[in-house]
């Protein structure tokens, strides 16, 4: 197998000390990250991202990966101990593990999420490293035409599957592609949407919007809350790990059906949320006993952490073999790789091998190690939680200040993560969703130069995009999924009309 | 587990009150917002149209995809105010209580005086002065605490990003007076 010569050279790559110190750091901020309440594995990736600009891309990437894979762990602390989810796609974790809690289950329900959180990880980190050099080598023969339907697959596809209003998704992408579109057009050198003035000129940077989209509105939703807390503090010893371990082979149905769920999820832009919740759904569903979920099964844990992990970790197959990210981190991973002057999308497995190859091993080992930290380490990162928040916020403001501020030395940049932290938490409360303006933020300007070149190359024929039977099958796909509620309604209407009928001539 | 029972408490001691009348409902911000887009896809479409928004020897012109872009904007807007005023009455969900909002400007307009303070006194003087204010007005943490968490903070700060990471953030009075 040419991937397992190519991974054991991205282990080479990684086993330097300076590359493992990094990571270490990196897996610590994210449960840190993960843990505070108005933080989460984006807005953690976006704050930290300016202390990996003069780092080279592989430590970069790695430190930045850690950071997420650390969050993603992070999440669950304070899932289990005090029934909040520290992340979105944490709140399926809470319906068992906080009743485990509660039954002095603490140390067995962290464990087992952990552990889940590990296999998930495993499983989306095989199918990356087997699937992704194959589906780039298969996406080095896109051209523009090619590109720019996978571009329509991925916008069309949040539109039809995503759960929100409609219109809002369609508001949320097409303001996210006019912002992206912004500044000095690529290919005519033309200044566009700048109204004269000169800081427009550098454009709207993706990242100082992901700032303040994610970081800035998250605080300002999280103080409406009241944040007082209480809940359990714990420690894991050896013994109970090792008995969560032994029983683990009984749950491999529930664990493999979350991972696939997860990997399936990732890939497609439905997400980590959507993943843990289906996981813990079909869990209970196939269960013998479905009314003992809620009330503390183990099984409860295991379901929606393996399938939540699985997918924050598939959603990075896409980002490395075509350059579309799967998530909002991957899209601001993404973001990174731009700044640190690497060109997303299949060459970067022909140019950059000991970057992908580093970055996939840097997710084996990192999955390791982060299991080993936060077993080991638990009270201490739950008891960062006994920090106020208002001595926690002030410092996110700071960080995030900072964060937006290095991107490109400019002060308007500040300001500018300011009014989109607003933006953030009006869309937020009016449920106009974030994840399609980030991501029609980072691939605006990508979608349209392939645009406009298929344009240049069919001599304005929109045929090009049916021109053959690879673009034109990516093409009728998004299409047929930008309407598929429509047609979903259709098909149901049938399907509900033709019984009654053959009643009827019965 | 001898210890799993020991509990980690916190209090909020300026938590918002929980029967606070609303301020405004979440239709009213919806139409609110749709309007202001519809008026951002009106000028950016005008933008692009001055631009070139149509097509020439060598392909499209630099406004024709942010054009289609703003009308699909616009469109999706005015669907979006219609959808609010056929809605309904019923369903009206609040959408910030008074007290929810007075909280939420305790960390904007601090938020805000800091971006402005930073332009003259940097941004270290700044951080030290928000983290320290905001602890000890909103979060009612004793004095030497938030002085100390603030320099903390602020130390640490400068130190990794203007002395390890090479990454230079603006600087005011008191770091020249120290000839940085």
């Amino acid at each position: 197998m040419e991937a397992l010569g190519l991974l054991l050279h991205g282990f080479a790559v990684l086993l330097t000390w300076k590359t493992l110190a990094l990571m270490m750091v990196g897996l610590v901020l994210g449960v840190f990250v993960g843990v505070l309440p108005g933080l989460g594995g984006p807005n953690g990736v976006a704050i930290l991202l300016p202390l990996t600009f003069s780092m080279d891309p592989t430590s970069a990437i790695v430190m930045l990966s850690c950071i997420y894979w650390g969050a993603l762990f992070g999440g669950a602390i304070t899932s289990i101990l005090f029934n909040i989810p520290g992340e979105a796609w944490s709140v399926a974790t809470t319906f068992d593990g906080y009743p485990m809690a509660q039954q002095g289950k603490a140390a067995e329900a962290l464990t087992a999420a952990f552990t889940s959180s590990f296999i998930g990880s495993l499983v989306a980190v095989l199918l990356i490293t087997f699937l992704a050099p194959w589906i780039s080598s298969f996406a080095l023969k896109f051209g523009p035409p090619e590109f720019f339907a996978v571009y329509l697959l991925t916008f069309c596809s949040f539109v039809g599957l995503g759960r929100e209003d409609k219109h809002k998704t369609v508001i949320a992408m097409s303001l996210g592609l006019l912002l992206a579109g912004v500044g000095m057009d690529t290919v005519s050198g033309q200044l566009r949407m700048t109204f004269g003035s000169t800081d427009l000129l550098r454009g709207i940077n993706f990242l100082v919007a992901v700032i303040g989209l994610f970081g800035i509105s998250e605080i300002l939703l999280t103080m409406e809350e009241r944040l007082a807390l209480r809940g359990h503090a714990a420690s894991i010893s050896l013994r109970t790990v090792l008995a969560v371990w032994k029983d683990l082979p009984k749950y491999w149905l529930t664990l493999l059906r979350s991972s696939v769920i997860g990997c399936w999820l990732g890939i497609t832009p439905g997400g980590a949320i959507a993943a843990s919740f289906m996981g813990y759904n079909l869990a209970k569903r196939f269960s013998k006993d479905p009314d003992s979920f809620g009330k503390g099964r183990i099984e409860g844990v295991f379901a929606p952490e393996t399938a939540a992990h699985a997918s924050g970790t598939a959603a990075l197959l896409p980002m490395l073999a075509l350059g579309i990210p799967g998530s909002g981190t991957a899209a601001i991973l993404l973001g990174g790789l731009m700044v640190w002057g690497l060109n997303p999308g299949p060459l970067l497995f022909v140019e950059h091998k000991d970057f992908v190859w580093g970055l996939i091993a840097s997710m084996y080992l990192g999955n390791v190690v982060g299991l080993v930290l936060v077993l080991s380490t638990v009270p201490i990162f739950a008891s960062i939680l006994r920090v106020p928040f208002a001595a926690v916020a002030p410092m996110i403001v700071v960080s995030c200040a900072i964060g937006a501020y290095a991107i490109q030395n400019a002060m308007f940049d500040v300001w500018l993560m300011l009014g989109f932290g607003v933006v953030g938490y009006v869309f937020k409360k009016i449920k106009i969703p974030l994840a399609p303006f980030t991501l029609a933020l980072v691939l605006g300007s990508r979608a349209e130069d392939a645009f406009r070149q298929s344009m240049i190359i069919s001599g304005g024929n929109m045929k090009v995009f049916w021109a053959n039977g690879l673009v034109g099958t990516i093409t009728t796909l998004a299409i047929l999924l930008l309407f598929w509620p429509l047609i979903d309604r259709l098909v149901a209407s049938f399907g509900k009309a033709s019984p009654p009928a053959a009643k009827a001539e019965a | 587990m001898s210890n799993a029972e020991l509990e980690i408490a916190v209090d909020d001691p300026t938590a918002p009150e929980e029967n606070s009348p609303a301020v405004t409902n979440s239709r009213t911000v919806d139409v609110a917002v749709s309007l202001l887009l519809l008026a951002l896809a009106v000028v950016l479409a005008w933008d692009n149209w001055r631009t070139g928004a149509s097509w020439d020897s060598t392909g499209p012109e630099p406004g024709y995809f942010p054009f289609y872009l703003s009308v699909i904007l616009g469109g999706a807007s005015l669907y979006g105010i219609g959808a609010a005023f056929l809605s309904g009455k019923e369903a009206v969900e609040t959408f910030v209580t008074r007290a929810q909002l007075r909280r939420v400007m305790a960390v904007f307009v601090p938020t805000l005086l800091f971006c402005i303070a930073m332009q003259f006194l940097g941004i270290y003087v700044a951080s030290f002065l928000l983290i320290a204010g905001f602890m000890r007005i909103v979060g009612k943490i004793a004095i030497w605490k938030s002085l100390l968490t603030a320099f903390l903070f602020s130390a640490v700060m400068f130190v990794t990003f203007d002395i390890v990471f090479d990454v230079l953030m603006p600087k005011g009075p008191l770091e020249a007076a120290f000839g940085y």
